[in-house]
């Protein structure tokens, strides 16, 4: 079984920068991003995030989001997906970032979780 | 009431003439409490809806209210456009059973509670449908009604969305996506679907 990370943000630049921070201690873990709308405007896609699912090359996948609305259609996303998504509540940065690196320690999927209970801030 | 293909369609354009006329109106009320862009966000995904209606040409209801759902979905950007989407996308899928208004609307509304985690009293569009839909079911929604359903949000302190970072702050300003969706009912009754 392998994990990859899916980052979602009502901007780009945010979409897409946290992964050079992620890839610093995860390289070999599956990273895909969705990023503003589909015009790259804030806000969210749900094509775009659903295209953020099949790009990543892992069975399951761990997805972090900003606020509120991206969650909503990370929700959506994940209702019409085939793949397996894990959708958490918890900091945006310090939550992905947590699970990167255990990921790429091979740490089991129970044991991340574990450690991003106390990171649950929505 | 029931839902017909034609009735349905007159309600969508009322509808997203109501958004269009008023898209100024509904970013200001979201500016204070919320990132300012309600109006443009719900005017842009109602533009596609009639864009996609006329192309697509959707024989039934099922496909009216899918169309619809799909255009507020992909086009819409905020959190009205998973709302709302959801909202007709429940309708799309109940209205192979149905054509019973009130019906469709109980279910659009538990889609919208769903979807955003919001109850009655956290200052959003559901609390504007929570009092309304009781009264399509009995035949007796009025113009007051709709305007009293929205007014009552202005004192709520909002515990959902954008607006609920600034909590008390929030009390005061009408909460847009109430707006939008009394525009939502307003037009079933100009539509003459109620």
């Amino acid at each position: 079984m392998s994990f990859g990370i899916t980052i979602v943000s009502h901007v780009y630049e945010v979409a897409n920068g946290l992964p050079r921070l992620l890839t610093q201690v995860a390289k070999d873990v599956p990273i895909t991003t969705a990023g503003g709308t589909e015009d790259n405007d804030v806000g969210t896609s749900m094509e775009k995030i659903m295209n953020a699912f099949e790009e990543n090359d892992a069975d399951e996948i761990l997805a972090f989001y900003d606020l509120g609305s991206a969650k909503m259609n990370l929700e959506m996303a994940i209702e019409m997906t085939d793949k397996k998504v894990h959708l958490y509540d918890v900091a945006l940065i310090e939550g992905a970032y947590t699970a990167a690196t255990l990921l790429e320690a091979g740490v089991d999927l129970q044991e991340v979780e574990k450690q991003l209970e106390p990171l649950k801030i929505k | 009431m029931l839902v017909t293909k034609e009735n349905l369609e007159k309600w969508l354009e009322i509808f997203g003439d109501l958004i269009e006329t008023n898209k100024a109106y509904l970013s200001d009320l979201d500016t204070p409490i919320g990132d300012g862009d309600h109006g443009n966000n719900m005017a842009r995904g109602m533009a596609a809806v009639k864009e996609t209606l006329a192309s697509k040409q959707p024989e039934d209801i099922v496909g009216v209210f899918k169309v619809t759902a799909m255009s507020l979905i992909s086009k819409v950007g905020g959190a009205s456009g998973p709302l709302y989407g959801t909202a007709f996308l429940e309708m799309a899928k109940a209205s192979a059973k149905t054509d019973d208004l009130a019906e469709l609307m109980e279910l659009a509304l538990a889609g919208i509670k769903k979807r955003g985690g919001a109850e009655a009293g956290d200052k959003t569009m559901v609390d504007v449908w929570t009092v309304l839909v009781p009264k399509l079911k009995d035949n007796s929604l009025t113009q007051a009604d709709i305007d009293a359903a929205v007014e009552s949000t202005k004192d709520m302190v909002a515990k959902k969305g954008r607006a609920s970072y600034l909590g008390e702050r929030s009390v005061g300003h009408l909460d847009p996506g109430a707006v939008s969706s009394g525009y939502l009912f307003t037009a079933l009754l100009e539509a003459g679907v109620m």
